[in-house]
């Protein structure tokens, strides 16, 4: 199946020095209520798979050692 | 994928609770409270520690009735006065008896409430005639403490699962959900003795003016799903006419929040900078007034805080930027917003039903049933108008005991092979689909639509037009394409989207004038006329599977509203100067 591409900026981006997920945290995938994070299977860090954020934090918030950083998508900005 | 798709799982329970935002947990907990052997299963979307309306917390009670400030008597009345009289009051009057218990429960649990000097609530004036607000500056852990009850009283939470029908027995009752991972696919069929649906506001349904899907209102979890199964399973809906709309901070879309810097003196002014109305409480007329001063040539409108004190903008901030919206700051610096300074520019939100705001929603009695034997509702989806996240709190609490009850004298009812077939069939196709429409191309064009032709005033012409357009896009549904579990959420999502599409739209054709100030402003029946209308309009899927509407008269008031009061809520427009 294909889809034409139609690239977007994702609002949630991951420092991958600080995140953890290596070493088995999933936090911010659990909490996010839109469910649009994952564990990326190449670098084994977090990241933005599908851009559906509602800009609601819990990722940033939860996130224990400050990987995290949301801004508020383009459209809105 | 394909290992999935046709094996399911299979679980039974007692009480099922669809949805675990507000109104779920307290279900839940009182279920298993009021009796411990009870099997209370929590079923939802996202995770129950971080999802719905409160995902962050919230700023304040909206709608508390606390001894000293108001009594149950007096709340009912505002909001019977507020919801143009078309209130079933015994459910009002549940809500409220039990407001007070259920905020001294929770303060008991640790969620920080206002308090004065002497340690009692600090109760604010925001609503027109009575005294209800009361701040939560700290209520950012409102989800933590929740959970914490939910793991105490050992309730089965099941994340990431979407409720996509409910089951029925022969006799109507009901018999359980199916339920599809947002993960894997799986798909999962529990049986329940009772259901209580608490899957929020229908908050994909207008599209927000930035173009932004997920840019809304309403948490974007909350798609108007609740809706859709308590149609299909046969339960009435009320008032869905009687839309959602809010006065929001233009394009970040979420409240400024009026209630917070109400009590500190901000207010909602024109590009002038004066007040036109009196009270900043959200109702129909309020927006109403609102919309006429966007359209006028004072607009646009705006919250203005730039004539308090440095200090208060600076706790109002603290406020605001710290829970409920937390981004808000991040929003107002990156335009060079400063509350000191300037107005904050406001906007009207896109449509969608929720009775926590306004008045749209399933069917409730004083006990949370539908009219589906074993069916609870409760929270933004369940009829109780206006009933925000104390209401949700409060009648969960009351789903949860009495389907505790109930399903302690029923047995489990046997389930109908057809429907769980005839849902497989359905919630398989789009990842059986090799290529077609994927979700976001789809609910981009209903909620544009939406947009278009159903957001008030309301034209009738233009709702038929709307009809045409949402009956083609049914004929699309089936070409919908997922190429994973994620995007089957998005393309089910889309489904229920396209039912509440097509109710809004049934239910403000067929009430014939206008009610609620602008949530139901119909441009030929401009006038609110009691004779005819001072019914609820009550929406059901008739034999042959249709969307039908018919009158239910308004019950008699146990409390009376005088006959002067009752326009109070007509006459919030401050005239201007010239
Ligand atoms: C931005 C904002 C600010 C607000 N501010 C205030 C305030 O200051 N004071 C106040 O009193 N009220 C406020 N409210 C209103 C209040 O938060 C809501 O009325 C209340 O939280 C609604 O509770 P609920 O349980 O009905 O819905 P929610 O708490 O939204 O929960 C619904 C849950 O259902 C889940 N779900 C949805 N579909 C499905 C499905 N198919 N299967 C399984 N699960 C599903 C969702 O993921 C979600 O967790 C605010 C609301 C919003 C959106
Ligand atoms: S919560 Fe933080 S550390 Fe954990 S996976 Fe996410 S980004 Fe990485
Ligand atoms: S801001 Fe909210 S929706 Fe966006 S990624 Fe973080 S948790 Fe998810």
């Amino acid at each position: 199946m294909s889809f034409a591409e139609n690239p977007s900026e994702f609002p949630v981006t991951v420092d991958p020095e600080k995140c953890i997920a290596d070493k088995g945290c999933t936090i911010c995938v659990d909490v996010c209520p839109l469910d649009v994070l994952r564990i990326h299977p190449e670098t084994g860090k977090a990241h933005m798979k599908y851009d559906e954020c509602w800009y609601c934090l819990p990722c940033e918030l939860d996130c224990p050692t400050q990987a995290i950083a949301v801004s508020i998508p383009y459209l809105l900005r | 994928m394909s290992q999935n798709l046709d094996t399911d799982s299979v679980f039974d329970a007692d009480v099922l609770v669809i949805g675990g935002g507000t109104a779920g947990p307290l279900a839940a907990y009182k279920a298993k409270a009021a009796n411990p052997a009870l099997r209370v299963v929590l079923l939802e979307k996202a995770n129950v520690k971080r999802s719905g309306a409160i995902a962050i917390g919230m700023d304040g009670l909206n709608n508390a009735v606390v001894p000293g400030f108001a009594t149950p008597e007096q709340y009912v009345r505002e909001i019977t006065i507020a919801n143009d009289g078309i209130v079933y009051q015994k459910a009002l009057l549940a809500y409220a008896e039990r407001s007070f218990d259920m905020i001294r429960e929770l303060d008991q649990w640790g969620v920080k409430f206002l308090k004065d000097e002497n340690g009692d609530f600090d109760v604010k004036k925001v609503h027109h005639l009575g005294t209800y607000v009361l701040p939560m500056p700290e209520g950012g852990s409102v989800k933590k403490i929740l959970y914490r009850q939910l793991r105490k009283a050992q309730v089965l939470i099941s994340n990431r699962f979407m409720a996509t029908r409910l089951l029925t027995a022969k006799d109507g009752r009901i018999a359980g959900a199916i339920a599809v991972n947002s993960r894997s696919a799986e798909l999962l069929v529990i049986r329940a003795k009772a259901v209580i649906l608490a899957a929020g506001a229908a908050g994909r349904l207008g599209l927000p003016a930035s173009g932004y899907l997920w840019g809304t209102y309403e948490n974007p979890a909350n798609s108007g799903d609740g809706y859709a199964l308590a149609f299909h399973a046969g339960a009435e809906l009320t008032n869905l006419e009687c839309f959602q709309i809010n006065p929001l901070i233009k394009d970040y879309n979420g409240p400024a929040c009026a209630y917070v810097g109400g009590p500190f003196g901000a207010y909602t002014a024109n590009s002038r900078g004066e007040r036109f109305i009196e009270c900043d409480y959200w109702s129909g007329q309020m927006m109403l007034e609102f919309y006429r001063e966007l359209q006028s040539g004072r607009g646009p409108v705006f919250l203005k805080f730039d004539h308090l004190a440095p200090e208060t903008i600076a706790e109002v901030e603290g406020i605001l930027h710290k829970v409920e919206r937390p981004s808000r700051g991040q929003f107002h610096a990156g335009r060079g917003t400063d509350y000191r300074r300037d107005m904050v520019e406001m906007h009207i939100s896109e449509i969608g039903f929720c009775s926590g705001h306004s008045a749209s929603g399933v069917w409730v009695d004083e006990f949370a049933c539908t009219t589906v034997a074993g069916l609870y509702a409760a929270g933004d989806m369940a009829s109780v108008p206006h009933n925000y996240m104390l209401g949700a709190f409060v009648n969960g609490a009351i789903a949860g005991e009495h389907a505790a009850e109930f399903s302690r004298d029923s047995d489990l009812a046997e389930l109908d092979p057809g429907q769980i077939e005839a849902e497989r069939q359905r919630t398989r196709a789009p990842l059986r689909n090799a290529t077609g429409l994927p979700a976001n191309q789809v609910e981009y064009k209903i909620r544009r639509f939406v947009n278009d032709y159903l957001q008030p005033p309301k034209s009738p012409r233009k709702y038929e037009i709307a009809q045409k357009r949402f009956a083609e896009i049914r004929d699309d549904l089936k070409r919908l394409v997922a190429r994973d579990a994620h995007e089957l959420m998005r393309a089910l999502e889309v489904h229920s989207i396209l039912d509440c599409a097509e109710m809004a739209a049934a239910a403000s054709l067929y009430r014939k004038e206008s009610r609620w100030g602008l949530y139901h402003h119909r441009l030929d029946y401009p006038e609110r006329d009691d004779d005819e209308w001072f019914c609820h309009v009550q929406l059901y899927k008739d034999a042959s599977g249709a969307i039908a509407c018919r009158k239910r008269a308004v019950d008699p008031y146990i409390i009376p509203v005088e006959t002067a009061e009752r326009d109070a809520y007509d006459r919030l427009r401050i005239l201007a100067r010239n």
